[in-house]
């Protein structure tokens, strides 16, 4: 019991740490690289809310990035073509990435493995596809574009600060979330559904709401996202989105829901970075890839948590032996 | 995790993030060197042509020494990935850290429609010599951003439509594209023309981009038995279309015609014979005899041992425009506004075109437009040769600008045929 709250005031300490750390960002590199870091929060959502399922529930998605561009598409036209409010914009954006999730969700829930993975992938794909070819409302490849950040929210330090606060409001309930007994339970399903079935959980219900919860932050980023770049076009709904934000998730550990923030910050600072170097960034990104999972399966926060858990008990071992405890 | 490996791996990542994107920002005022921030796919579905962009740009400035107007010109190239959010964000790198007084490049409509809308909340001049999408000229205009050394995808079909009706008395036509808005707009362009002039258009097919095998609708084309075939492709499809209508056995049955990109240098570059003979219309022809045509060539050839595409004209006469726009104002190009002036004001005389070339009230350059056809070239290869000049271009060709511009934009569903 002690030791749990520990861990607690441990996470809550560091999330403290990393919230001042950020929110000096502004003042030390202003302009574009709080704009980089801006990304790199929205993007650490999109991994964060695939983590949920895929680290903690044991569904690996590959249509979150469909779900997080459906929120950019509503916002974007909503405001730019419906000329409507902004906010409401986004509430709406939010709320279709959570039908979106919903509808995936009823169809995927049922299925595990490289099922849940494909029907995902097909799901993702019927949303690009609706994209690329409803062009009146979407305005296929050529996207949809326009300002649509407030003008209070012209200035990139404001609007890092709104991105900053709704990301870590949502991590806190990320991690609240993956932390409380539904949580627990969908750690259960992943370890054995049937046996949660037998102890009488309704584990379908409990993976549908965990997707649509995962979807809801997914939709979040998104109408970020369209506030940001004021502009969408089909390659944000596109596999390549849902695989990147898999791959920082991965980067940074499965399941530990930190480590998306790792994962992003990784690779949005490759892609911006790396490339004005070399045109071959992307192996550059393919090689750390490798070189992480040789060294650092279970991703970089993973890997120096087990570490750390392994000394813990290490030195929870000897003291036990020196008979303190 | 404890407490310390937080913070190290927190310092790690943000270390990294400062110490790559070190402050240089010196604005240069007057005398320093011009920084330019060139936007080039060199990854990405097109990235062969973003390196021809690269090519051509520098082939330029390395022309006149690397000066302009007693400043140094210094080109920094960023990779737009093909993909508009990189586009936008590699944008932003160039004009807020690196303080480039100008941007230019990209080559997909979207990653173009990506970046315009970018220097229209920042002012930045922004300059695209290859995104031939017509609403960023027409409908959805800004005003520092300008098609320089560019076009409109609809511009260039228009005067092929002319010439298929009159010259050759075809009265029908069969078309196929590739189903996105470069394709539509092009479609469009060359459909409303010939079906104003009297002609039908028998038939309209739209391939999904990357089509590994045309015969369905080889086979389809061929039971309309139409005067000709218009095709739009571009790159690799423009590529199989041609090889599979010459293995049909189609060449010599239908008089086959094209966008201007059909039959581009990037494209017939790796054909043989069955490309000769195919006629397509544009500003620019490589197998164009006339001297100031081809001593462009040459110099291509030299530099990079092959005859230069639609990319590298384009971008190698954007550079020329804008050296040119800079003497003008003896080099000021932090005063955005006299820059652009100076822009919208260069008659461009001395391109490898060899006549001049001028924008229009609405930022789109007017050109003598050639019907051309591909001929055997002399050593080896094949080339694009004219055939005929439609003299003054503009992207609205015959129509007044007003009442064109309150018809939609060319879609699938519009393509400006007139019935009757």
């Amino acid at each position: 019991m002690n030791a749990s709250k520990l861990k607690i005031r441990k996470t809550l300490v560091m999330a403290a740490i990393g919230a001042v750390l950020l929110a000096l960002v502004p003042l030390v590199a202003p302009g574009y690289r709080t704009g980089l870091v801006t990304q790199v929060l929205i993007y650490a959502l999109l991994a964060m809310s695939i983590d949920i399922m895929a680290g903690y529930a044991g569904r690996t998605s590959l249509c979150h990035g469909a779900i997080f561009g459906t929120a950019t598409y509503v916002v974007m036209y909503f405001v730019t073509v419906a000329g409507g409010n902004v906010w409401i914009g986004c509430v709406l954006g939010v709320l279709a990435a959570m039908a979106v999730s919903l509808i995936a969700g009823l169809l995927a829930v049922r299925t595990n493995g490289v099922y849940f993975l494909l029907l995902t992938l097909a799901l993702g794909m019927v949303v690009w596809g609706v994209c690329v070819r409803w062009t009146s409302v979407t305005g296929a490849e050529n996207g949809l574009r326009g300002n649509v950040r407030p003008d209070w929210l012209a200035d990139p330090s404001r609007f890092f600060y709104l991105v900053l606060v709704l990301s870590g409001l949502l991590m806190f309930a990320m991690w609240r979330f993956v932390s409380s007994p539904f949580g627990m339970s969908l750690a259960g399903i992943r370890e054995s559904e049937s046996r949660m079935r037998s102890l009488g959980y309704d584990t379908s219900r409990h993976l549908l709401i965990g997707f649509v919860f995962s979807g809801f932050v997914a939709g979040v980023a998104g109408a970020l996202y369209a506030l940001f770049n004021s502009f969408v076009s089909p390659s944000t709904v596109a596999l390549a989105q849902s695989v990147m934000g898999l791959l920082m998730a991965i980067l940074g550990g499965i399941g530990t829901l930190s480590g998306g923030i790792v994962g992003s910050a990784l690779i949005v600072v490759l892609q911006n970075v790396v490339s004005s170097y070399t045109e071959r960034w992307s192996m550059v990104l393919g090689l750390m890839f490798v070189l992480v999972m040789i060294f650092a399966p279970e991703g970089l926060i993973g890997t120096l948590r087990s570490r750390s858990g392994r000394r813990a008990a290490r030195l929870a071992q000897t003291e036990s032996q020196e008979g303190r405890v | 995790m404890d407490r310390r490996s937080f913070v190290k791996t927190s310092a790690a990542a943000f270390g990294g993030l400062m110490l790559s994107t070190h402050v240089v920002e010196a604005l240069a005022q007057g005398t320093g060197p011009v920084k330019i921030g060139l936007l080039a796919p060199l990854t990405g579905v097109v990235a062969a042509g973003g390196k021809e962009i690269v090519e051509g740009f520098n082939l330029y400035w390395t022309q006149v020494g690397g000066k302009v107007a007693g400043r140094q010109i210094v080109v920094l190239v960023e990779d737009d990935g093909s993909n508009p959010d990189i586009a936008l964000q590699k944008a932003r790198k160039l004009v807020e850290q690196e303080g480039v007084a100008f941007l230019i490049g990209d080559l997909l409509a979207n990653t173009g429609l990506a970046v315009a809308e970018y220097a229209k909340s920042n002012g930045v001049p922004y300059f695209m010599p290859v995104v031939a999408a017509d609403d960023l000229t027409q409908r959805a205009r800004v005003p520092n951003v300008l098609r320089v050394a560019g076009y409109t995808a609809s511009q260039m079909s228009r005067p092929l439509a002319d010439w298929a009706y009159r010259k050759k008395n075809m009265r029908k036509v069969v078309t196929i594209s590739q189903d996105y808005t470069f394709g539509y707009e092009q479609c469009g362009g060359f459909a409303q023309v010939f079906t104003g002039l009297g002609g039908k258009i028998a038939g309209q097919f739209w391939n999904p981009l990357n089509t590994q095998d045309f015969s369905p609708y080889i086979a389809q084309i061929q039971s309309a038995s139409p005067d000709a075939v218009f095709a739009m492709e571009t790159g690799a499809d423009a590529n199989r279309f041609i090889q599979q209508w010459a293995s049909f056995g189609m060449k010599d049955k239908i008089p086959l015609i094209g966008a201007q990109n059909f039959t581009d240098q990037s494209v017939i570059r790796t054909l043989g014979p069955e490309v000769e003979g195919i006629v397509s219309s544009a500003h620019f022809a490589e197998g164009n005899p006339i001297p100031a045509t081809q001593k462009f060539v040459s110099d291509y050839q030299g530099a990079y041992k092959k005859l230069p595409s639609i990319y590298g004209f384009s971008f190698y006469s954007a550079a020329m425009w804008l050296a040119q726009a800079m003497e003008a104002i003896n080099g000021q190009v932090e005063d955005r506004q006299k820059f652009l002036a100076a822009v919208r004001e260069v008659t461009l005389t001395n391109s490898p075109l060899g006549r001049p070339v001028h924008l229009d009230a609405y930022g789109n350059p007017v050109y003598d437009v050639y019907i051309r056809q591909v001929v055997k070239k002399p050593g080896g290869g094949y080339w694009n040769v004219p055939l005929e000049t439609y003299p003054q271009v503009s992207q609205f060709w015959t129509y007044k600008p007003e009442e064109y511009l309150k018809q939609p934009s060319y879609s699938r569903a519009f393509q400006g045929i007139s019935k009757g």
